[in-house]
């Protein structure tokens, strides 16, 4: 299978919205501000897990300036959509601490806080557990946060360990992370005339719609034009979207406005749960896999299940006759769990890919060729062909790049101006698949193509590929297309999740030009259209298709401090055809950025007394500052997938972050001698160790 | 957020019986560390007294050597002052540690030596901490301890003092001017903050009213022109130390003629590492007596023990982060 030609595809068309995003002027959902809108601020519960036994509203409502108070006792009612997140207001249970249990509506922010600051609330507080215990009890959950089954076995992987000559085990724990785009999240909901009007950071506006037409049972507009980063946490809807819409609707006419702080972003719209990821390992003297072993335990809500697929990518990155995943769930008193850039793979890469440094460690073989000697043929759980692999081809182009064959295998070697030095290296894949779903509608107009469907860009440039694609599909140039995406009044969209949105959107707007030209040929009049749903994939059941990577990290540790720089990264991708090598590399440095920041920094840190997240802002909460990400390299290999959509692309929204934290961790151990298991990686972790010295 | 009420005076002295008249009332100067408080509902003022028109903006020479910085005076514009960099080159470079460079633009040096403690614990209204009130217990001592305190700490509290200027100031032996209900006086900056005690309410020793005026940098030994700034973070800008060192070393013949070690990051105030010192002076200069001499000053060391990360790393991360320091003041990799 050929790829379509490209002509604008691959090349470096700027960001459309860039000139309005950098002067201020596009508009995101809570910019939008109508005269009389009225500001929300939340009642949020102060324990994790009881029964509200009474609640006072009479000092806040009596507030200058408060338009309403609203409780689950004069709540709304909502049609109940299977997702307890959204049954905002509906009664007295409380899951979770910070749930939203009243929400104020007042003139002004100031007010509406410290009306909110008023509201008296009383609870029976049950017994809670919020704290993440991999031991503790555990269950097996009916299927994994992509849809997976949480269990996998090939042969015999207990008894292959016992034989096989090399065997490594370990442990591998990351984590409770927090997902925080620069924009909090934010909606505007007016009520008109029994229709919700809702202004939403969306990653995609139709499913909101959908959403909040269920629950409220009316009927819904969503616009969504800007998003300042989803990373996951803005593709199913969270309490805070169903509460603004809820208390709008108790002041129809009047637009309420809802935009997350920080604090609120560690309380009520998800995270990466933490996981402890057991490995095990057994090789031949020369590499050879004979059994892979990842077994995950991870947490989950108690009230709402999401598990992170840790184990997933164990089941296609290397050969092994016998071999097995698993997961194990631990309930906990905590909002839930969900999507989070590269969910499963961002984790699991960890315990995988260092797992195998301490294989190649033990084999005394160089890390890159145990994982060429690894490479399968076929997908080694269902047998299937891949549509391409480019795993090998990127470990060898990128190791030529870093100059990996330049530095001595052994461990804490090269001291440099008081530096420890270290290189190592992580993989990673993400699947490639498409979206079904979307509606795609071309209309030629005053000379130009108007290309309508409900994308989302939420700042991964959709706007500009789709303009891209569109033009190719047509065979005109990119000034002969206006796209227009980011609401629920045109066509259809799936959402911008699972790095799948240009390959779903991109494939139907690719099948509706196709229908456009065999309707109107060349030579289209004003007015002409054609419309199509998203094609099924026809080869999607006959093979595997991922995007790999090979991650590439220099690593510099303080010799006194055991501070941990990162000089250098590479990231070395098989990810099919890059539609716009601009917007396409800032998509992997970002996530390699993340992949820094996942290895170094972040964590979530529970303190079970309180059942809160206790380094809840940006302040205690770090994520890499531009001074940590020194040089970050992203490159990319040729190759040539028509298999996985017309366009040739697999999607890279979330490789980039797959296998950083491992190439980070393997490259601490490689400068200093210290194994790291955990993540974040701290100056802790080596200042205590006695190998550090 | 509380209703409050705001007053922005033209005399210090009015700035002064502002407050003085109502013990709720609160002096603002930058407001980047109040003004996150007022939001957090950790402090709730009935009155905010702008102190920007009464305090000095002016870095000015006095005759007998000793710079003055008036309390008004910017973090960023401190740091680029020449005879700052040139002369308390600690100074500078701590202020260059800290923060960002919006916020230095905003924060004033009175402000910044009064700023709050950043125990996670304290800027959370809902948890219970012995700073914000005497009559709840600290959440820290159980809690997410890694940052807290490894000196001079007491049972009612951990914290530390974050700023990174007042471990410079403390190094070079500044003075803080204060003018109170009665009259002005002067205070040696290592007095000026406290260790917690059994009252962890009061970061200083000032009193309710006390308005610092003016910080007096004395003309520089040695020792302090040959001074520097070493801040210990995980990541490489925009965090409050784990630990840091202001030192500054005066090497005759290869023995220590005079040092100064303040350390931040350790303490409930910036600590004067005195013990050190001492064992340093008439030493030679090498990494064995710098060992030697900041093992001998934490030997007073109480590292907190906590299921969610205690902080007995921050031995031996004094302990590097001080060699390295020194043997960089030496002449040596730092
Ligand atoms: C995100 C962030 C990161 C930061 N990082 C760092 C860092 O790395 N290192 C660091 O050292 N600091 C850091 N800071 C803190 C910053 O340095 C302080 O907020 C700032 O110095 C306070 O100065 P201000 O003028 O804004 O004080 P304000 O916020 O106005 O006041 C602070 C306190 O001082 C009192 N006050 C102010 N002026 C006087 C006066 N003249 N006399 C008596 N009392 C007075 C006020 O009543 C108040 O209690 C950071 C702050 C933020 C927000
Ligand atoms: S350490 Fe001090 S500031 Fe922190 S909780 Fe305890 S008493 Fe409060």
């Amino acid at each position: 299978m050929t790829t379509m030609d490209a002509r604008s595809m691959g090349t470096s068309v700027r960001r459309i919205e860039g000139p309005d995003k950098v002067t201020g002027t596009a508009p995101y959902a809570g910019d939008t501000v109508a005269d009389g809108t009225l500001v929300l601020y939340p009642v949020q519960a102060t324990v994790a897990r009881g029964e509200i036994t009474a609640i006072d509203t009479s000092a806040a409502t009596a507030l200058p300036g408060v338009a309403a108070v609203v409780t689950h006792l004069d709540a709304p009612r909502l049609a109940d959509d299977g997702d307890p997140e959204h049954r905002v207001l509906q009664g007295t249970t409380v899951h979770h601490r910070g749930q939203y249990v009243a929400a104020v509506l007042a003139d002004h922010a100031e007010v509406a806080a410290e009306a909110a600051r008023l509201v008296v609330v009383s609870y029976d507080e049950a017994p809670s557990t919020t704290g993440f215990d991999p031991d503790g009890g555990s269950y097996t959950p009916s299927a994994l946060g992509n849809g997976q089954a949480p269990d996998s076995v090939v042969g015999d992987p207990d008894a292959a360990l016992a034989a096989a000559p090399v065997v490594v085990k370990a442990s591998y724990a990351t984590p409770m992370e927090h997902h925080n785009p620069m924009e909090p999240h934010a909606t505007t909901a007016t009520w008109v005339d029994g229709r919700a009007i809702v202004h939403e950071a969306s990653q995609g506006a139709d499913l909101a719609r959908q959403t909040l037409a269920t629950l409220f049972d009316a009927e819904v507009e969503v616009s969504s034009p800007h998003v300042g980063g989803g990373f996951g946490t803005k593709g199913f809807l969270h309490a805070g979207t169903v509460l603004a819409v809820l208390a709008a609707r108790t002041v129809p006419g009047r637009p309420v406005r809802f935009a997350l702080g920080r604090r609120q972003m560690f309380e009520t719209v998800g995270y990466r749960p933490a996981t402890v990821q057991h490995m095990a390992l057994g090789a031949e003297a020369d590499g050879r896999l004979d059994a892979l072993v990842h077994d995950v335990v991870g947490a989950t809500a108690r009230y709402k299940e999401f598990v992170e697929p840790a184990g997933g990518s164990s089941r296609s990155m290397y050969a092994a006759p016998h071999r097995r995943t698993s997961h194990r769930a631990v309930p906990l008193d905590l909002d839930a769990p969900t999507y989070m850039r590269a969910p499963g793979e961002a984790p699991g890469s960890f315990g995988l890919e260092c797992a195998m440094d301490e294989l190649a460690v033990a084999l005394d073989m160089d890390p890159i060729e145990l994982r060429v000697r690894n490479e399968p043929s076929v997908h080694p759980e269902n047998g299937l062909p891949f549509s391409s692999r480019g795993l090998v081809e990127c470990l060898r182009t990128g190791a030529e790049r870093f100059g990996w064959s330049t530095w001595d295998r052994a461990p804490r070697r090269r001291l440099v101006d008081g530096w420890w030095h270290g290189v190592g290296v992580g993989c990673g894949t993400f699947p490639a698949f498409r979206m079904p779903g979307s509606t795609a509608e071309i209309t030629f107009t005053g000379g130009r193509y108007v290309v309508a469907i409900g994308a989302a860009d939420i700042g991964q440039g959709a706007r500009t590929v789709l303009t891209q694609i569109a033009a190719d599909a047509l065979g005109v140039d990119v000034g002969s297309i206006e796209v227009e995406i980011g609401s629920t009044s045109l066509p259809v969209g799936s959402i911008a999740g699972g790095s799948a949105g240009t390959a779903s959107w991109g494939s139907t707007v690719v099948e509706a030009a196709d229908r456009f030209r065999d309707k109107y040929g060349e030579d289209p009049d004003d007015g002409d259209h054609a419309d199509a749903a998203t094609p099924d994939n026809p080869w999607a059941e006959e093979f595997a298709m991922a995007a790999y990577v090979a991650q590439f990290a220099e690593v510099a540790v303080h010799a006194d401090t055991g501070e941990i720089r990162v000089p250098r990264l590479l990231g070395t991708f098989g990810v099919g055809r890059i539609l716009n090598p601009t917007l396409g590399r800032s998509q992997l440095q970002g996530g390699m950025v993340w992949g820094l920041s996942m290895a170094l920094h972040e964590e979530s840190v529970v303190d079970p007394r309180f059942g809160e997240v206790i380094n809840h802002d940006l302040a205690g909460y770090h994520i890499a500052a531009n001074a940590d990400v020194r040089e970050i390299d992203a490159q990319w290999i040729d190759e040539d997938d028509g298999y996985v959509n017309p366009m040739g692309a697999k999607g890279i929204g979330e490789i980039g972050i797959v296998g950083v934290a491992a190439a980070i961790a393997n490259a601490t151990y490689h400068a200093t001698g210290v194994r790291v298991r955990s993540l974040p990686i701290t100056c802790d972790d080596l200042l205590t160790d006695p190998a550090f010295g | 957020m509380k209703p409050f009420t705001y007053a922005r005076p033209d005399e210090a002295s009015d700035a002064v019986a502002a407050l003085v008249a109502d013990p709720d009332a609160r002096f603002l100067a930058g407001g980047t560390n109040l003004l996150d408080h007022l939001k957090l509902g950790v402090v709730e003022p009935s009155q905010l007294v702008d102190v920007n028109r009464v305090t000095s903006t002016e870095i000015t020479e006095l005759d007998d050597g000793t710079l003055r910085i008036g309390a008004g005076v910017a973090n960023s514009d401190l740091a680029a002052d020449s005879r700052v960099r040139r002369r308390y080159p600690a100074v500078a470079a701590a202020i260059l540690a800290g923060a960002s460079g919006q916020l230095r633009n905003m924060a004033s040096t009175g402000g910044n030596l009064l700023q709050r403690t950043r125990c996670p614990y304290f800027a959370d209204a809902t948890t219970p901490c012995t700073k914000r009130s005497l009559d709840e217990a600290c959440s820290a001592r159980e809690g997410w301890a890694r940052y807290h305190a490894i000196l001079g700490a007491s049972e009612s509290c951990i914290a530390t003092h974050p700023s990174d200027l007042a471990v410079a100031l403390v190094a070079v032996d500044a003075q803080v001017q204060v003018l109170g209900p009665d009259g002005a006086r002067t205070i040696p900056i290592g007095e000026f903050h406290r260790l917690p005690g059994d009252d962890p309410t009061r970061d200083t020793v000032l009193e309710h009213g006390d308005l610092v005026t003016a910080v007096d940098l004395p003309a520089p030994a040695p020792a302090v022109t040959n001074s520097t700034y070493r801040k210990v973070r995980d990541r490489a800008s925009y965090a409050f130390a784990l630990v840091s060192v202001a030192a500054g070393l005066e090497v005759r013949d290869g023995v220590v003629a005079d040092v100064r070690i303040a350390l931040g990051g350790v303490a409930h105030k910036p600590w004067r590492a005195t013990t050190a010192e001492a064992a340093l002076r008439g030493r030679p200069a090498t990494d064995e007596e710098f060992r030697a001499a900041i093992t001998a000053e934490l030997e007073a060391a109480e590292p907190v023990e906590s299921p969610l990360g205690g902080n007995a790393y921050k031995i031996p991360l004094v302990t590097g982060t001080v060699v390295s320091t020194l043997r960089g003041l030496a002449g040596g990799t730092s």
